[in-house]
């Protein structure tokens, strides 16, 4: 059954195109941070890959259930974690989004959907499959988007994840976003065959979408989001795009081809989306500045607030391990 | 009072607490109806009473091990079927990784209240790959709860404590003893952490869980036509273990035996004597002396089984030595 290619229209543009600005706005921010030594933190960097997270955001409703994985400030966001909570998390501060006990790579934020952020590659597939089970049993109508990268194919949960999604047709869209490497190994030389076609092996569509184009993405991923919805079961979506600053903070990259890199650079998504948007007079260059502006402004006020809260009391190293403090701990 | 056997005693828990709340789903290797309602029939019936509530899953345990992290995590209570315990070593990083350390991480902002249900022991022949008792392991993971019970109404009354608790659960039921039968009262509850004294005694102390208990009870039996006085505690939780019901027996004694059907090295016997020398060290007649089984792999042949397990002999052999120094 094919389903009318629900097009992005000019008020999904410019959602896109505000929420990935905020993305790689938040990104420079964190990573000017760490440069100056005012955070410490293991971080990665999703700068490159906004676009995907914001068209697919922007297909969802907000008590869709979304997990991701260690790379996953672009999800976060795009889904509506508030950025004081996300950033004073960062900081391992009491009012970040988990009381500063999970970190940047451990974020929760359920009011916003996002259920589980994991660190472990291929670790989150498993769990989604699970929330789209209870959705399925509730009748709830939700959605479950698990994210994960290229690397995390190669993991015996990604084939188990599909084969049981697939069988019990649970309401979940397996988004890889395919950035070419696995950490530092490029996909390549680590993954037979492409990753879109595992799809036919677990019997659901795939859909090979350049991530970094917001009308392509947006319909692939309205697409699968629709298809779930309508308990038709799971989509594999393998969204290529790309990241900019290496595996980690502080990993120089140089396992990536210089031209490579450069000619990605040269198409980052984000600017292209921004003249985008004024070229076919969907904003003009004022409205989209506004936005770029109102961004830096939540993030500095965010930043502010992360660095004025306090650390967590010590008492909170036996809270929340069990649901009551056991005695004897 | 009717008597039933352990695993039905597991078939009861289930259906008691389907009825009770819809919430709770069963799914596991051939845990529906078509398939056998389980390879001990432990869950049969269920899936023609539940409809999709209940589900025999493919062999995929980081599936079935997760859907029950991300089912908990929506509010849901699974209990996940991992169908023996040597299994878990596969879906290790859900448990591990991620049921356990979920409420902390998330700053309390969700719970994982599932239970997996695990089967282990040896005893039964079947080798290195299908008898090991790993409780230990689990019972070192801050965030799990552990339960291996011994009898029909404790698996019964535990079972439902774990389905209910909003902690994550790992139910270990022992091969060897799923057809023994048992007395199962209609009110009995056993909550979680909550050791009891099947036996009263005055010399010596025996802490153990599990399929051992039954040995312990038979050691005591014996002893006491001697008139040697055994207290056998049956801890039930693993972990959380029951370190007041412990001490006071102990403090009556002076002397204790902890005995487990894994092997004595790094097992909760060493955690539970270490935890006797610290709290009672000036009460103690004797030092606490452990008993399990050997540390070798799970053997075949049943000579060589029957040498690498517990056993009565290793249980009065040790209650002796503790009775060596006055």
């Amino acid at each position: 059954m094919t389903r009318p290619n629900a097009a992005a229209g000019p008020e999904e543009l410019i959602k896109i195109y505000r929420t990935s600005t905020l993305i790689k706005q938040t990104d420079e921010s964190i990573r000017g941070l760490l440069r100056r030594g005012r955070l410490q933190a293991n971080y990665y960097s999703p700068r490159g890959q906004e676009i995907v997270a914001a068209a697919m955001a922007a297909t969802l409703q907000p008590d869709d259930y979304v997990v991701t994985i260690y790379r996953g400030l672009h999800d976060h966001l795009a889904k509506g974690v508030p950025l004081k909570a996300l950033m004073a998390e960062y900081f391992g501060k009491v009012d970040g989004s988990c009381k500063g006990k999970g970190g940047c790579m451990h974020i929760t934020h359920p009011e916003a959907g996002v259920m589980v952020t994991t660190g472990i590659v291929g670790s989150g597939m498993p769990i989604a499959n699970g929330l789209a089970l209870a959705s399925q049993e509730r009748k709830d109508g939700r959605v479950t988007v698990t994210n994960f990268g290229d690397g995390a194919t190669n993991i015996g949960s990604f084939h188990e994840s599909m084969n049981l999604a697939s069988l019990w047709k649970l309401p979940v869209v397996f988004l890889c976003q395919n950035n070419l490497f696995a950490e530092h190994t490029a996909t390549e030389l680590c993954t037979a065959g492409n990753i879109v076609d595992r799809a036919k092996g677990y019997a659901m569509p795939g859909i090979l979408v350049d991530g970094n184009d917001p009308e392509a993405m947006y319909a692939a991923a309205r697409e699968a989001v629709d298809r779930a919805r309508d308990g038709e079961g799971p989509t594999l979506i393998e969204a290529r795009t790309f990241r900019f600053e290496g595996h980690n903070y502080g990993d120089p990259s140089s396992y990536i081809p210089k031209e490579m890199m450069a000619e990605a650079k040269a198409n980052d998504p984000v600017p292209k989306l921004r003249a985008l948007l004024i070229e076919r007079g969907i904003a003009t260059e004022d409205e989209v500045a506004k936005i770029d502006a109102d961004a830096a402004t939540e993030i500095a006020e965010a930043v502010t607030f992360a660095q004025e809260s306090p650390y967590p009391d010590v008492a909170e190293n036996l809270s929340d391990v069990y649901a009551h403090v056991l005695e004897n701990a | 009072m009717a008597e039933i056997t352990l695993s039905q005693a597991t078939q009861q828990a289930l259906d008691e607490a389907m009825a009770a709340d819809p919430t709770v789903l069963v799914f596991g290797e051939d845990v529906a109806d078509p398939e056998g309602g389980g390879i001990m029939g432990s869950t049969a019936g269920l899936s023609t009473k539940y409809g999709s509530r209940v589900r025999s899953t493919p062999i995929s345990e980081q599936a079935i091990a997760g859907a029950a992290v991300g089912a908990a995590i929506a509010g849901m209570r699974p209990v996940a079927e991992i169908m023996l315990m040597n299994f878990i070593t596969v879906a290790m990083d859900m448990i591990v990784n991620h049921a356990a350390k979920t409420r902390f991480m998330s700053g309390g902002k969700t719970a994982v209240p599932l239970t997996i249900r695990t089967m282990s022991g040896a005893g039964i022949g079947a080798g290195g790959q299908h008898s090991d008792m790993y409780e230990a392991w689990l019972a070192h993971v801050p965030g799990l709860k552990v339960v291996v019970p011994s009898n029909a109404a404790d698996q019964k009354a535990l079972l439902k404590s774990c389905i209910f608790d909003d902690d994550p659960c790992i139910f270990v039921e022992t091969t060897y003893i799923q057809f023994m039968k048992g007395e199962v009262p209609a009110d009995y509850e056993a909550p979680l952490g909550k050791a009891k004294v099947s036996r009263e005694g005055t010399d010596v102390s025996i802490i153990g869980y599990g399929r051992p208990i039954l040995d312990a009870l038979a050691v005591a039996e014996k002893l006491a036509a001697e008139g040697i006085s055994v207290e056998v505690v049956d801890l039930r939780t693993v972990m959380p273990w029951d370190q007041e019901t412990v001490f006071k027996s102990v403090a009556k004694t002076k002397r204790a035996v902890t005995l487990h059907e894994a092997v004595v090295q790094f097992g909760v016997g060493a955690e539970i004597s270490s935890r006797i020398h610290e709290e009672l060290f000036d009460t103690l007649k004797a030092p606490v002396q452990r008993v399990g089984s050997m540390n070798t792999i799970v053997p075949y042949s049943a000579p060589l089984e029957q040498n690498f397990m517990w056993s009565q002999d290793k249980i009065e052999a040790a209650i002796r030595r503790t009775l060596e120094r006055k």
